[in-house]
């Protein structure tokens, strides 16, 4: 607890036993026991409760002054002031001694907000401990052993220690040492992943046993860390619909219910006196009206709204799932149509060479010059070629390359003019090509103007892929799609072999824009579309997208800027596990939205009829402040789902 | 020109408010209250001085909640 919530706690406390105090008090002293014994007159009584009631709501009755004089009339502090002034002057004019009830409504009312901020800072503590991964130091090297220093200090390429039990403080290459890392905090992924010189490691990672020597190739703040907090710590700033939703419904609930206490306190006590032979009752109705303020107080909704949201957000980015705002965990929720892009996502994106055909040189010279002619793409075909051909590459033997995109590459090797592409390619230079017959991504060789065969390339598919897809359709996911820049019959079997809906097969990377932005047209309004991409060149498809996720976004930034939701691994499961969180996170909501305006609005009928008293209204309104915070503390756990 | 600030506000209701009083500020494009994180994300408008309008933004802000602070 804070120092300000010990101290509210006290007064509500001292509040509390002096209010007890006087209502027993009253009991024996108060006007109207019988027996001629001891008695205490009014004003005694009213100055007497004041102190309970200054005691406890002192502040509210500042705010409330101050409110008015800043012209913010219809806010909580000031419906409390009115409807305790209001109760403790009718009790005080009636003579009959009743102001317990004034002050428990400000007891109550401070209890609850007492409580309602007591477990605002506890989740957001929580939410915080989810994400503990800033590293508070880096060790450097210096004469006599480690020095510690500010990791924001360390600049590229420096050395640094990390011990067993300390965290990675900034993304580099392991170059001393070998180790395991929990990667928990980042990727939700329990497993320790070995490492050993020569890797790369990533800030935010724990060191379990070994001592690592680890130059840096990032500076601090562009560290994987840093981009993750930076994330974190700016998520739920874009707010969803349904909390907008509720800030507007606040802003004109409280001033109807205000006019709606005033009508009740003036128009029915008129017409009683209107009709000839009634006696207006005014007091009853002004202490309906005064119970109608109490009611009106919108804290349990404007709470936990957001509280339900934050603690969602904390719970998926504990699995490794960093959702960027509430409203994307809202449109989550939504999803219908998840549109994933094959490389990277649905297969490992790692391509084998399976295969070398058709060909007059020796395969190893073929593969020689399709990883030479390649060496300077990064694509991942490219880096397979490079793996297959498994030499050192030396680049001085290579010269005007010329990507040509979605068709291949021209290259100059050796002085001999070397095509590696696909059959566009070679129709495009008119080189008569022999076509596969096995699937996979092929890669047509041409060396000066003639056919040299070709090379087989197939990519594998990723665990979990398969029953991440069924799950989707489980979870009510109507169309899943696959696209793919692969030829058809590539694309269609891998498809069939992991059952997605639909695959959209020979696309150019500009292609994949427009053919989302075609399925999105096919939404509905409540539908959305979500993106899969491994954030290597589909940066503008997740940008366009409903909601565009990013997997295996570990230390790339591009993906981590341009994605709506990021998994920290690469585990296609994450995205129904995702779905799942959003789902659990808006049913919370809803219930909350449903649960506090039923019992408001019945509260509200209810106080009108007299059927309900100051009590019953005040119980109503911190107890469902405090079913719909636990509630929404619910969101938090979603490692089951 | 984009700036997070820390804030202090014990209820949300009163973090919308804030909220409102920022974006109606003279010199503010959007604003931003997060009543969880405690953070005002505010977006200036071209040409604004950040410190000027901040005051003006506090003043504001205090008028609606008293009970609100932000670390300028």
């Amino acid at each position: 607890m804070s120092k300000k919530q010990k101290k509210m706690l006290i007064r509500i406390i001292i509040g509390a036993v002096l209010m007890v105090v006087l209502y027993i008090g009253y009991r024996f002293f108060g006007e109207e026991t019988e027996g001629d014994g001891f008695k205490l007159h009014e004003p005694f009584w009213f100055l007497l409760y004041l102190i309970p009631y200054f005691i406890v709501g002192y502040d509210i009755l500042i705010k409330a002054f101050k409110g008015i004089i800043n012209g913010q009339v219809f806010d909580e502090n000031f419906l409390m002031a009115i409807a305790t002034v209001g109760a403790i002057a009718v009790a005080f004019i009636q003579k009959n001694g009743d102001y317990t009830e004034a002050v428990a409504v400000m007891l109550f009312y401070q209890t609850g907000e007492l409580f309602q901020s007591y477990a605002v800072r506890k989740s957001r503590k929580n939410i915080g401990a989810l994400m503990d991964i800033r590293p508070d130091y880096a060790n450097i090297e210096a004469e006599g052993g480690l020095e510690q220093v500010d990791p924001s200090e360390v600049s590229i390429g420096t050395i640094i220690v990390v011990q067993p039990g300390e965290k990675v403080p900034i993304d580099g290459i392991v170059r001393e040492g070998q180790s395991s890392l929990n990667t928990v905090a980042l990727t939700g992924e329990s497993a320790p992943r070995d490492v050993a010189a020569g890797d790369e490691i990533i800030s935010g990672s724990i060191n379990l046993n070994g001592v690592l020597k680890v130059e840096t190739t990032k500076e601090f703040g562009e560290s994987t860390v840093s981009k993750i907090l930076e994330l974190v710590e700016n998520a739920s700033s874009r707010k969803s619909k349904s909390e907008e939703f509720i800030s507007k419904f606040a802003k004109y609930y409280t001033p109807a219910v205000c006019f709606s206490a005033l009508a009740l306190a003036i128009i029915p006590p008129l017409v009683q006196w209107i009709i000839p032979g009634m006696e207006p009752q005014w007091f009853t109705w002004i202490y309906r009206a005064l119970t109608f303020l109490v009611i009106s107080c919108p804290c349990a909704l404007v709470i936990s709204i957001p509280l339900s949201f934050f603690a969602g957000i904390g719970g998926a980015g504990h699995e490794g799932i960093l959702i960027k705002g509430s409203n994307f965990l809202e449109a989550l929720s939504k999803t219908k149509v998840v549109v994933f892009d094959k490389t990277g996502t649905l297969t490992k994106g790692v391509f084998e060479v399976s295969g070398v055909h058709h060909n007059e040189l020796e395969n190893e010279e073929i593969l020689e010059y399709a990883a030479l002619a390649e060496c300077a793409s990064s694509h991942p075909i490219s880096k397979s070629l490079q793996a297959a051909h498994g030499k050192e590459i030396d680049r001085n033997r290579v010269s005007d390359i010329d990507e040509i995109s979605g068709e291949g590459i021209r290259a100059r090797v050796d002085g001999k003019d070397v095509a590696a592409g696909n059959a566009k390619l070679m129709k495009r230079l008119g080189i008569e090509h022999i076509e596969c017959h096995h699937v996979g991504t092929v890669i047509h060789m041409a060396i000066d103007g003639e056919y040299a065969g070709h090379i087989l390339i197939s990519d594998v598919e990723k665990e979990g892929s398969k029953e991440a897809l069924k799950a989707l359709k489980e979870n009510g996911v109507n169309k899943t799609v696959m696209l793919t820049g692969d030829i058809e019959k590539v694309a269609s079997d891998m498809a069939s072999r992991l059952g997605v809906d639909e695959v959209v097969s020979d696309l150019l990377p500009g292609d994949k824009v427009a053919k989302v932005e075609e399925y999105l047209s096919g939404c509905g309004k409540n539908e959305k579309l979500a993106f899969v991409g491994d954030g290597i060149n589909d940066a503008p498809v997740l940008t366009r997208a409903d909601i565009g996720i990013a997997m295996g976004a570990m230390g790339s930034d591009a993906a981590i800027e341009a994605a709506d939701v990021v998994l920290m691994d690469d585990d296609p499961r994450k995205i129904v596990k995702a779905i799942k969180i959003s789902r659990k996170c808006l049913g919370i909501v809803y219930q909350n939205i449903v649960l506090a305006l039923v019992i408001k609005f019945a509260c509200l009928i209810l106080g009108a009829l007299g059927i309900a008293n100051m009590w019953l209204a005040i119980f109503a309104d911190v107890g469902v402040m405090v079913i719909a915070v636990l509630n929404a503390i619910r969101a938090l756990r979603v490692k089951n789902l | 020109m984009k700036k997070t600030y820390n804030i202090e506000v014990d209820c949300a209701n009163c973090a919308n408010k804030m909220e409102e009083a920022t974006k109606k500020t003279e010199g503010i494009k959007t604003a931003t209250v997060n009543f969880m994180t405690q953070k005002m994300i505010v977006e200036f408008e071209d040409g604004a001085d950040a410190k000027v309008v901040m005051k003006q933004v506090l003043k504001n802000c205090k008028k609606v909640e008293s009970d609100c602070e932000i670390e300028l």
